[in-house]
C-alpha cells in the first residue's frame, strides 16, 4: 500500500487525447490544451516514428499515460510481461499520470480488446486491490482508476460502483479518475441518477476526468442504451454533470477523448475550450 | 573466374554501388518533418471504446456458415492459380 | 457467480447462451446489451485486422475480408495487447481458409504487411559510414561482414509479392506478372519500403542477415541465381539507399 500523496501531477486544465494525425496541428496550434495523453499500448513497439512522436511530444507537454490492455480486474494473475513493458514506458517516458480501468480484458492469454464488465462483490475488490497494489508496485509510482461504462448488471454484485471504487482508493492509496460520459452512459443504462452517483463519488482521490461522447441505441424492450463511442462531441446533459462534478470537487485536469472518426484539431480544440471554460469558473 | 579477379569484381561492384546510392542525408530537420507524415502503420484502434449496436449480427459470420467469394482486385491480378505450388509458408524470412 | 471464461466463450461464440446473472435494471436477461460486449469485440478487432492487412482486403474485397475476419477472429484472438501486432497467424490461416483456396499467393501477402509493421515499429538504428567498406583493401572487403538495421526484413516467395503489394500501394504500379519474387523491405526514415530484388538478391541479403562474410554471400546469392548473372551492385544499392546497414565489421 502506498501512501495516500495528492493524486496526479498534470496540470489542471485542459488536455485531449492524442493522435498521430493531429502531430502538426499541435505542434502549430498548441494552446488549446496544457497537457496530452496516449493510450500505452500504442508505444511499446521498439521504434520508428510513433516513439519518435511521443519524445518530441513529451519535451512539449506533460504526457498521461492511459492503459487499455492490463486487465486488472481479470481472474488471472496480471501479464507480467505486459507489466514490465509498462514498467518500461514508464520509465523512460517519466509520465505526469498513469491511469488504468475497472475492467478486465484478457483470459486465458486471449487479449478480447475491450472494457469487460465485474461484479461489485467482496471477492472481486479483493483481487483487484492485489492487482492495482501490484502495479503500483512494480510501476514505483500511484495510478489512477477510471469508472467503466457499463451496458448490464451481474446479479451477485454486493455493493454500488461508487462504494466500490472508494473501497479500492481507500485499501490501495490508488488515485480515481472520473469519466463523467461513463456516469452519463451507465446511470442511462441502469436507471440510476447520474447526479447521485457524482454526490457519492470519493471525489477527493480524483486525479483526472474524462469527457467524450457516446452512441443511442435502444435495448430490447425499448429502453434507451448508451454506447461508450468516442466519435462524437460530449452531449449537453453530459456537460451539466460536468459543470456539477466540477463545482463541487474543484477544478481538476480534464481530457476531451475522442478516439473514433477522429475530427480535425480545431474541432477538438473547442472542446477543449469549453471544458476550459468550465475548470475557470472555480478556483484551481 | 580466378580468386584475384573475383575480388576485384566484387571491389568494383561494391564502389558502383555505394557511388551510385550515395547514402541519401537525412538531416535531423527531416526527421523531425517525418514526424508529422501520417501513421501508415500503427494502429490506434485501443480497447476500450465501444462501437454500436448496429453490426452486431453481421459480423457474427461463423466458419461452417461460410459462403462468400472474394470479390476484390484478385480478380483482376491476371495470375495463374498456382494450384501446383506450394502453400506451405517459406521459412526463410529474416529473423525478427 | 459468473466466471470470466464462461463470459469470454460466450462473447466469441454467439451460439452460445448469453451467462445467466446478467440482468437489466428491470431484472430481466441481458439479452441486446450482452451483444453490445460481443460485438465490441468483434468489431474492435476486424478493424485492427483491416487496418493491419490493407492490401489483403483489396485482394478479396472488403465484405469477404470483414467474414473472414469474423472466422479468424474467433480461431486466432490476440495473445497480448499490443493490436500493432495483432494477425502475426494470419499467412497459415489463408493458406488453410478453403475459400481462398485458389489465390495461393495471399498468404505471402499476409507475410508482406505483417513484415512492414515489424519494420514500422522496429528499433532505431543509424546507418553505417559506407566510407569504411570503400577504404578497404580488397582481401579484408571480401572477409567483411554486414550487421543489418532492426527494420529490415525479407520476404521469399514464389509469387510477385513485391509487384502485387506495388500494384496496391502506388496509384501507376504496372500490374504484376507471374514469377517468384523476393521482397525486401528498408526502413530509410520513418515509412518501411518495398523493394523487390534481384535474382539472388534474397540468398544475399539472407546470408548477410545470418552472419556471413561478404564473399560468401556473393557465393550464396550466385549458387541460387540461374542465370549466374546475379547483380551485386543492385543487391548491394538496395541495402544503401534503405540505410539497411548500420556497422561493418572488418
Amino acid at each position: 500500500m502506498l501512501d495516500t500523496r495528492q493524486p496526479g501531477r498534470l496540470p489542471g486544465g485542459p488536455g485531449v487525447g492524442y493522435k498521430p494525425q493531429h502531430y502538426a496541428a499541435i505542434i502549430a496550434d498548441p494552446d488549446p490544451v496544457e497537457w496530452l495523453e496516449i493510450h500505452a499500448e500504442n508505444y511499446m513497439g521498439a521504434g520508428g516514428r510513433p516513439i519518435a512522436q511521443l519524445r518530441h511530444l513529451a519535451d512539449r507537454f506533460p504526457i498521461s499515460v492511459h492503459g487499455v490492455g492490463l486487465s486488472i480486474g481479470g481472474e488471472a494473475p496480471l501479464d507480467a510481461d505486459h507489466l514490465a513493458r509498462l514498467k518500461d514506458l514508464v520509465g523512460w517516458l517519466r509520465p505526469a499520470s498513469f491511469s488504468e480501468h475497472l475492467a478486465w480484458s484478457t483470459h486465458d492469454s486471449h487479449f478480447l480488446n475491450d472494457l469487460l464488465p465485474l461484479p461489485y462483490t467482496q471477492a472481486t475488490l479483493a483481487r483487484v486491490c492485489r492487482h492495482i497494489d501490484q502495479v503500483q508496485d512494480v510501476l514505483g509510482r500511484q495510478m489512477l482508476l477510471e469508472n467503466p461504462a457499463t451496458y448490464l448488471g451481474f446479479d451477485e454484485s454486493e455493493m454500488s460502483e461508487t462504494d466500490f471504487l472508494a473501497g479500492i482508493a481507500q485499501r490501495t492509496g490508488c488515485g480515481l479518475l472520473l469519466d463523467v460520459n461513463n456516469v452519463f452512459v451507465s446511470a442511462t443504462n441502469q436507471r440510476t441518477d447520474p447526479y447521485a452517483y457524482i454526490d457519492a463519488f470519493p471525489l477527493a482521490r480524483v486525479g483526472e476526468i474524462h469527457l467524450g461522447g457516446h452512441d443511442v441505441q435502444k435495448d430490447d424492450h425499448g429502453a434507451p442504451l448508451l454506447i461508450d463511442s468516442h466519435g462524437t462531441p460530449v452531449v449537453d446533459p453530459v456537460w451539466a454533470l460536468y459543470d456539477h462534478t466540477i463545482a463541487r470537487a474543484g477544478a481538476r485536469p480534464t481530457l476531451i477523448e475522442w478516439d473514433n472518426d477522429v475530427p480535425d484539431w480545431p474541432v477538438l480544440a473547442a472542446e477543449a475550450a469549453r471544458a476550459r471554460a468550465v475548470l475557470n469558473r472555480v478556483p484551481a | 573466374m580466378s580468386n584475384h579477379a573475383k575480388t576485384f569484381a566484387v571491389a568494383s561492384a561494391v564502389a558502383a554501388a555505394f557511388s551510385i546510392h550515395a547514402l541519401p542525408a537525412q538531416a535531423q530537420n527531416d526527421m523531425v518533418k517525418c514526424y508529422g507524415v501520417a501513421l501508415a502503420g500503427q494502429n490506434d484502434c485501443a480497447a476500450g471504446p465501444g462501437t454500436t449496436c448496429a453490426g452486431t449480427s453481421s459480423v457474427d459470420y461463423q466458419g461452417n456458415s461460410f459462403k462468400l467469394v472474394p470479390a476484390g482486385t484478385c480478380e483482376d491480378m491476371d495470375l495463374p492459380g498456382d494450384r501446383t505450388g506450394s502453400l506451405e509458408p517459406l521459412e526463410r524470412d529474416l529473423p525478427a | 457467480m459468473i466466471r470470466q471464461a464462461e463470459f469470454a466463450r460466450a462473447l466469441l461464440d454467439s451460439a452460445q447462451p448469453v451467462p445467466k446473472g446478467l440482468s437489466d435494471p428491470e431484472g430481466r436477461a441481458a439479452g441486446s446489451r450482452f451483444a453490445v460486449y460481443r460485438n465490441n469485440v468483434a468489431v474492435g478487432l476486424t478493424r485492427a485486422l483491416e487496418t493491419a492487412f490493407p492490401v489483403l482486403r483489396a485482394l478479396v474485397g472488403d465484405e469477404f475480408f470483414a467474414a473472414m475476419a469474423g472466422v479468424y477472429l474467433r480461431a486466432h484472438p490476440p495473445g497480448s495487447p499490443l493490436m500493432m501486432f495483432y494477425g502475426a497467424e494470419m499467412p497459415g490461416f489463408l493458406a488453410g481458409f478453403a475459400p481462398v483456396r485458389h489465390l495461393p499467393y495471399l498468404p505471402d501477402i499476409a507475410r508482406l504487411e505483417l513484415a512492414l509493421r515489424e519494420s514500422y515499429h522496429a528499433a532505431d538504428a543509424r546507418p553505417a559510414d559506407p566510407e569504411i567498406l570503400t577504404g578497404l583493401p580488397p582481401a579484408r572487403l571480401m572477409q567483411a561482414r554486414l550487421r543489418l538495421a532492426p527494420s529490415v526484413r525479407l520476404i521469399r516467395s514464389s509469387h510477385p509479392v513485391a509487384s502485387i503489394w506495388r500494384a496496391h500501394s502506388q496509384p501507376d504500379a504496372p500490374r504484376p506478372s507471374p514469377g517468384a519474387e523476393d521482397a525486401l523491405i528498408t526502413r530509410p526514415g520513418f515509412d518501411p519500403e518495398v523493394q523487390a530484388l534481384p535474382g539472388g538478391g534474397g540468398a544475399f541479403v539472407l546470408a548477410l542477415s545470418d552472419g556471413k562474410a561478404l564473399a560468401d554471400a556473393v557465393a550464396a546469392a550466385e549458387d541460387e541465381d540461374e542465370n549466374r548473372d546475379f547483380d551485386l551492385t543492385r543487391s548491394l544499392g538496395a541495402l544503401i539507399s534503405g540505410r539497411a546497414i548500420v556497422a561493418i565489421e572488418t
